[in-house]
């Protein structure tokens, strides 16, 4: 269970000879066979990329097993795009990250059919400042469908939500759309660090998004917003399928980058009660997922850089995206969309820019990785 | 007054880049050539008509061969034995290999031309034209996939494509292409003897494939500098050097080191080249109900690719993947100056007007690759990275570029389509969805170049 830590270079250096050592096996003829049959397995599995528009049906258009036995087929799922962490600085300093915001803009707008609604993953400016987010509402604005706004930390900690909240309203909210209850969680308070050292908000700002440092302390939910939590699903029968949105995945990963939610077990414990949970999250910037009990957690694509995977912690059951190409800045980026099964399981479409797609289906989650495992990158990742 | 002592440094920055060791070697080869010329008409038919020495194998005894890259690529079961690589030469000039029997390979990848025909798109049977330029058969053994698209694995795999499309050699099969070859008495004693059996497409694919893999072009004077010689190129591209590695980013994609000397990354970039004349989304709709309805064949994509307005779609019509949409393979930078005009479709006349393209940050559009920003070259800095390129020059092409050089030098002075400092500097936005408030910067005119710090 409890593997050894390996390096990144060492656990590289062996996926790399494992490569080879398959490669070695095969004469070129029979090499080129298995390219042409790896070509045709896509084909055949129509593992075709509804990207920046629809080449195919909706992923989950052919109700899949695990629905049909729940008695749930026929029952349309919805489907929603989103798009995350876009990290605007003020346009007079940085138009890389302009690009990739307005490039998932496009994406979105050229779904078809159109998505029920777009999810905004938090973390729209870099440094929390008023003209920082009007870019992002502005480049927002663009969207067709209607967009749902979440927090992250970015956002916050210049004027502790002043203007966030002014421009897009409670950081906490919750609708029912179709059969499923959809809960918005602000999910990236931090205890009082800046007070009694006496930080300016530019400061404060500055600690919180420097994740590595030792000041800050880790994101919490908080008392408040776990009482919250727990009064809005008071009325919320257990049968009911949830989905939740929260900018810190609600679960510990990496405690050093604050990729970590100190209070997760607490609110994991609140949605104990309900048969399928599904938790988008921002932040992390990666393709990430993880299974904890009845919960399903995915990891949302950023538009303005890609991180590395964290040393340790990384869920078992996430297949790694390997290293992005540092002349591309589109490379390990995107966008996603997600289809709601009627019972609450999710799957998902990682749309990389300069990727092929990848599909994470909620059967791959809730088997605990026995089946549906999405495909692994051709290289290794760091 | 500026650009008359700029055009004087060009001048003899010109003189450098052609310089006196590159004409001795061409002296040199052309001695070779008459000799082997001579050989070439006293045994072969289509040698009669006049491949030229330009034709010929070359050695492999050339600075910046890469050797250990060269024993890769050579596939087992082809091996490059002398008969094989002169029936492939005879049937790369062979014009009965195609319906009207005027058409051979050379029509569009011409020796004296750097086996291109040196027009935007090509010219193929009844005087039709295609979608897309003649790449180069120049190194194109070192290419991992062939065409603009990579829609054929191997040199062997391509023959097919040009002999059948109707567009180009107009066969209707490869049995017709077969037919026809079998009907000449020579080629059937050749087939039997290279290969022990009957004439036939598999074998003409193997013949033809190679002789490809005897053409090299290498020894350019950048392989002699890259050697050690430090006089082979001049001060004008040592400087575009550093700016194509630096400044110009342009070793991203048209990468460069000693085991693989190609100038390529071998994969597929969308940097806007169709965007001009194509509504990318409706045009994938298209292609997909088209390829989905013929099956998706490898003819039904040569089709689309060589004969239809989907050609810009580029790599997408092989993968179908979005992110392949109006991609195009990264191609080699050698000898460009006797393989004008420039990208998938010929648009770009002269060096300076591809230069252009790249330092506007190319053609905005929904999949343009993440690596094509603006660059704000200045002037001077677009003629070092030209001077540079022209030094990729092999021996055998030398005159030939050089006179290429001097019209497109001359033309870049007064014709500029693609030049948009504004773009390239960053001091507008770009497209409709940047126009305005997302306006974008430009990049710092005063980074000093990566490539020159830290030297002597």
């Amino acid at each position: 269970m409890a593997a050894r830590h390996k390096s990144v270079e060492t656990k590289y250096m062996e996926d790399r000879d494992a490569a080879l050592r398959g490669l070695r096996g095969l004469d070129r003829r029979t090499f080129l066979k298995v390219l042409a049959a790896s070509a045709g397995a896509v084909m055949a599995k129509s593992l075709m990329p509804p990207h920046t528009f629809q080449l195919v049906e909706v992923a989950n258009a052919a109700p899949d097993k695990a629905a049909s036995a729940a008695g749930l087929a026929g029952q349309p799922p919805f489907t929603f795009a989103y798009i995350s962490d876009t990290h605007l600085y003020p346009r007079t300093l940085n138009q890389r990250f302009v690009r990739g915001a307005v490039k998932a803009v496009e994406d979105v707008n050229a779904l078809d059919p159109q998505p029920d609604f777009v999810l905004f993953g938090g973390d729209l400016a870099q440094l929390g400042r008023r003209e920082e987010l009007d870019l992002g509402r502005q480049i927002l604005a663009e969207v067709k469908a209607p967009v749902k706004m979440m927090v992250g930390e970015h956002d916050w900690f210049y004027d502790l939500g002043d203007t966030w909240q002014e421009m897009f309203g409670p950081p906490n909210y919750s609708f029912d759309w179709k059969d499923v209850h959809v809960v918005v969680l602000m999910s990236v308070h931090e205890k009082d660090f800046w007070t009694a050292r006496k930080m300016t908000p530019a400061e404060r700002m500055h600690t919180v998004a420097g994740l590595d440092n030792g000041i800050q302390s880790r994101f919490e939910v908080g008392d408040d917003e776990r009482k919250w939590l727990s009064d809005d699903l008071a009325k919320v029968p257990h049968t009911t399928p949830l989905l939740v949105f929260s900018h810190s995945p609600l679960y510990k990963y990496y405690r050093n980058w604050n990729f970590w939610t100190d209070d997760a077990e607490q609110v994991q414990a609140i949605l104990k009660p309900y048969k399928h949970v599904t938790v988008i999250h921002g932040h992390t910037h990666q393709m990430l997922y993880n299974q904890i009990g009845n919960i399903s957690f995915y990891g949302m694509l950023s538009t303005a850089w890609p991180w590395p995977y964290a040393p340790t912690g990384l869920p078992p059951l996430t297949v790694q995206m390997n290293r992005a190409d540092p002349f591309d800045q589109f490379d390990g980026l995107g966008d996603g969309q997600v289809t709601v099964r009627p019972d609450g399981l999710a799957d998902k479409i990682y749309n990389l820019w300069d990727r092929n797609p990848v599909s994470v289906k909620a059967d791959y989650l809730v088997s605990h990785g026995k089946t549906a495992r999405p495909p692994a990158p051709q290289f290794a990742s760091y | 007054m500026e650009s008359a002592s700029l055009s004087r440094r060009l001048s003899s920055d010109r003189d450098a880049i052609f310089g006196c060791a590159t004409m001795k070697s061409a002296r040199r080869l052309f001695f070779g050539f008459v000799a082997a010329a001579a050989v070439a008409v006293s045994f072969s038919l289509a040698a009669a008509q006049g491949p030229g020495p330009l034709a010929d194998p070359k050695s492999t005894n050339q600075a910046g061969f890469p050797g250990t890259l060269y024993s890769w690529v050579i596939p087992p079961d082809n091996p490059q034995t002398p008969a094989r690589i002169a029936l492939g030469k005879a049937l790369f000039f062979e014009d009965r290999l195609s319906a009207d029997g005027k058409i051979s390979c050379d029509h569009c990848h011409a020796p004296d031309k750097g086996f291109t025909d040196q027009l935007p798109t090509s010219m193929g049977i009844h005087a039709q034209f295609g979608q897309r330029n003649a790449p180069s058969i120049l190194n194109a053994l070192f290419n991992v996939t062939q065409f603009w698209d990579g829609r054929a694995p191997t040199l062997e795999a391509q023959v097919q494509g040009p002999v059948t499309n109707p567009v180009e050699m107009g066969m209707k099969s490869t049995d017709d292409a077969v037919a026809a070859i079998k009907t000449i008495p020579e080629y059937q004693k050749q087939f039997q003897d290279v290969f022990g059996r009957d004439v036939n497409f598999a074998d003409i694919e193997r013949a033809i494939a190679a002789y490809e893999r005897t053409q090299l072009a290498f020894d350019s004077p950048f392989d002699k500098f890259m050697a050690g010689d430090q006089s082979a190129i001049g001060d004008s591209a040592k400087r575009g050097w550093s700016i194509f590695n630096g400044k110009g980013r342009c070793m991203s994609c048209h990468g460069w080191n000693p085991t693989q000397p190609l100038f390529t990354d071998q994969k597929f970039h969308n940097i806007g080249v169709s965007a001009h004349k194509s509504d990318f989304v409706p045009l994938a709709r298209q292609a997909l109900d088209v390829l989905g309805k013929s099956g998706g064949s490898s003819e039904a994509i040569d089709r689309l690719a060589i004969g239809s307005d989907m050609s810009g779609l580029g790599r997408f019509l092989v993968t179908k993947q979005p992110h392949d949409i109006g991609g195009f393979r990264t191609m080699s930078l050698r000898n460009l100056l006797v393989t004008q005009p420039y990208f998938h479709d010929g648009s770009q006349v002269t060096l300076w007007d591809t230069i252009d393209h790249y330092n506007k940050g190319g053609v905005q559009n929904p999949y343009l690759d993440g690596g094509i920003v603006a660059l704000g070259l200045t002037e001077p800095e677009e003629d070092d990275l030209v001077a540079f390129l022209a030094s990729l020059t092999s021996p055998e092409y030398a005159d030939a570029a050089k006179q290429e050089y001097d019209l497109q030098f001359k033309r870049s002075r007064t014709d500029r389509p693609q030049r948009d400092t504004a773009a390239a500097d960053g001091d507008k936005g770009r497209g409709p969805g940047l126009a305005g408030p997302f306006g974008d910067i430009g990049p710092a005119q005063n980074v000093e170049n990566p490539a020159l710090l830290g030297g002597d």
